[in-house]
């Protein structure tokens, strides 16, 4: 499997990253190497083998449901570059 | 042609927990922007995710409830979108191993039982808030809820009215909030429905193009929604027009749904294991504590109710709408022993005064003891039907307690029969007409007798003492 130009422009714009039609061929071919690999990586007979979702087989560590956090949103909001009654002002997004 | 609606429902339910499903920040609803969103929550970076065993409890309740699988392993993915109320990029969401598949939920519509059958269950976090008034032109960002825990509960496309579709999602708010796992809270969100609705022509098998309407926040925009969409795709199609798949809205001020985006623009989520959280495991003495601590549920309760207290499929249902109505039934029909006028009381007086004071079951003036004992008065003669709903109003009032009342106002039903017999007397002596009508073959005349008695009586007669009474004496 590869991608084709178009691919690679889609996957950039559900990413939010502005590409030229150059950056998109160099990321291309880069993004077709990595395909080669995931090839090379299936042609591994796993039969038998379960999935694994994780690199380990350990498992969750689980916290007790109990608030521990404060209010902190004074020195959150010191940071983000706009803010108005408490809110964080963002353009505007409406979908 | 003849069509047939096909419906399926997601629900978001918002999980009673004290802290997020992923941070110990406070999910209490109706802080200050901002005041219960902490470093996960607002997404800095280096941050990592803890998961709430509460939450996780409160998805395996409810997978025990519907007797569905649980995930022994489970796994959070992570659905890629950008949206400014959900600052991480990503929802930490459940896609290939939800916590909970299958199980299934039984409704009743006009009195025909059906069964429905439940896709999934996953756990997930919410977004937070966007207020696009009027910031010079920008949206304000409150992400307090972000991080929210929420069971997304997904049903099979089984039901085929709206009528189907509301009673599902009614048994399961009754459900959810029986098991203590939300707080059932439309108006707050807690309890938020997703309607996928299709039509095909009766007897094809393939579903029809299905369009989602989204977040409904109360049962009645749920059908309302739903009756909109069915007429408004008939129609389309009745037209030669097609349907495409595609994302609604409902206006409950115009009663009708409008496209938010069509397909083309569907999102491509791009899921993949969230590598910040390991699998999740349920072991089993975790599950069966979990089991041994559930309350007695609702479907069990019903056929309690019909075998113990000879209430009808429909009583039983109605009166298990939640768990404190049930219980109010139940203790109200152990103090007075008869299930079936417990019952009638309940669903009739009681549900009456409560509606029109807007009042809940747990706030009733009234006590399940109190309204026990006035049915017990009613079974031993000492009320008709009619003083007992003066004792009621009595006890609604607190006037006190029901013999006290009864007492009090004079409400006793006549038993002395020479002090019935001597207004039966009088009455014969009033109405001569009456009694010659009757005389004549005119059954009507002897029950405007009956009322004339009772109304000397004021009330206080035994109706069922007056017709033999009567009867006797006109012979």
């Amino acid at each position: 499997m590869s991608l084709s130009p178009d691919d690679v422009k889609r996957i950039a714009r559900l990413a939010r990253i502005e590409t030229s039609d150059a950056e998109a061929q160099a990321t291309q071919a880069q993004l077709n190497t990595i395909f080669d690999l995931i090839a090379t990586m299936q042609a591994v007979d796993t039969r038998g083998i379960a999935p694994m979702a994780h690199a380990q087989e350990v498992f969750q560590r689980l916290r007790d449901d109990a608030v521990t956090e404060t209010d902190r949103h004074a020195a959150f909001q010191a940071i983000a570059p706009a803010v108005e009654n408490g809110l964080y002002l963002v353009p505007k997004v409406i979908e | 042609m003849k069509w047939e609606t096909v419906i399926g429902l997601e629900v978001h339910t918002q999980l009673a927990t004290k802290s997020k499903i992923f941070s110990g920040s406070s999910t209490a609803f109706g802080a200050a922007p901002n005041t219960q969103a902490n470093a996960v929550d607002i997404a800095l970076p280096g941050v990592l995710p803890v998961l709430n065993k509460g939450a996780v409890e409160c998805a395996i309740k409810f997978g025990l409830a519907i007797g569905a699988t649980l995930n022994r392993v489970n796994v959070f993915d992570r659905k890629n979108y950008f949206y400014p109320d959900l600052p991480k990029g990503y929802q930490i969401s459940q896609l290939a191993k939800p916590i909970v598949e299958g199980g299934a939920l039984k409704i009743v519509v006009d009195g025909v039982e059906k069964t429905v059958n439940l896709t999934r269950a996953h756990m997930e976090e919410d977004a937070g808030k966007s207020l696009h008034e009027d910031f010079h032109g920008m949206t304000g960002i409150d992400l307090n809820r972000a991080g929210t825990p929420l069971l997304e509960i997904v049903s099979e496309p089984e039901m085929r009215s709206s009528a189907e579709a509301v009673a599902y999602a009614r048994a399961l708010h009754t459900l959810v909030t029986w098991i203590g796992i939300c707080d059932g809270n439309m108006q707050e969100g807690s309890f938020r429905v997703d309607a996928n609705v299709s039509v095909r022509p009766v007897g094809q098998t393939e579903f029809g193009t299905r369009r989602e309407i989204k977040n409904l926040n109360s049962f009645r925009f749920l059908q309302q929604a739903i009756d909109y969409e069915v007429r408004w795709q008939i129609e389309t199609l009745e037209d030669g027009g097609r349907i495409e798949q595609a994302t609604v809205l409902f206006d409950p001020d115009t009663g009708e749904t409008r496209m938010m985006r069509s397909k083309e623009d569907a999102h491509d989520y791009r899921y993949f294991p969230d590598p910040d959280l390991l699998p999740v495991k349920l072991d089993e003495p975790w599950i069966e504590s979990v089991r041994a601590a559930l309350p007695e549920l609702p479907a069990a309760m019903q056929v309690r109710f019909q075998n113990d207290y000879g209430v009808s499929a429909y009583d039983a249902t109605v009166l298990t709408g939640s768990r404190a109505l049930a219980d109010y039934f139940e203790a109200t029909a152990r103090a007075c022993g008869q299930g079936k006028l417990a019952a009638n009381w309940v669903m009739g007086e009681l549900s009456a005064a409560l509606n029109k004071a807007e009042l809940d079951i747990a706030q009733s003036p009234v006590s399940a003891t109190q309204l026990g004992t006035l049915i017990a008065r009613i079974q031993d003669g000492t009320l008709s039907g009619k003083l007992a709903k003066q004792v009621f109003e009595g006890l609604w009032e607190g006037a006190g307690e029901v013999d006290a009342i009864i007492e009090a106002r004079g409400l006793k039903q006549m038993s002395d029969s020479g002090e019935l017999e001597k207004i039966i007397d009088e009455v014969l002596a009033a109405n001569p007409k009456s009694v010659e009508e009757f005389r004549a073959g005119k059954e009507k005349a002897f029950n405007a007798l009956v009322g004339q008695v009772m109304k000397a009586s004021r009330g206080k007669a035994n109706p069922t003492q007056v017709n033999e009474l009567l009867k006797g004496k006109l012979q």
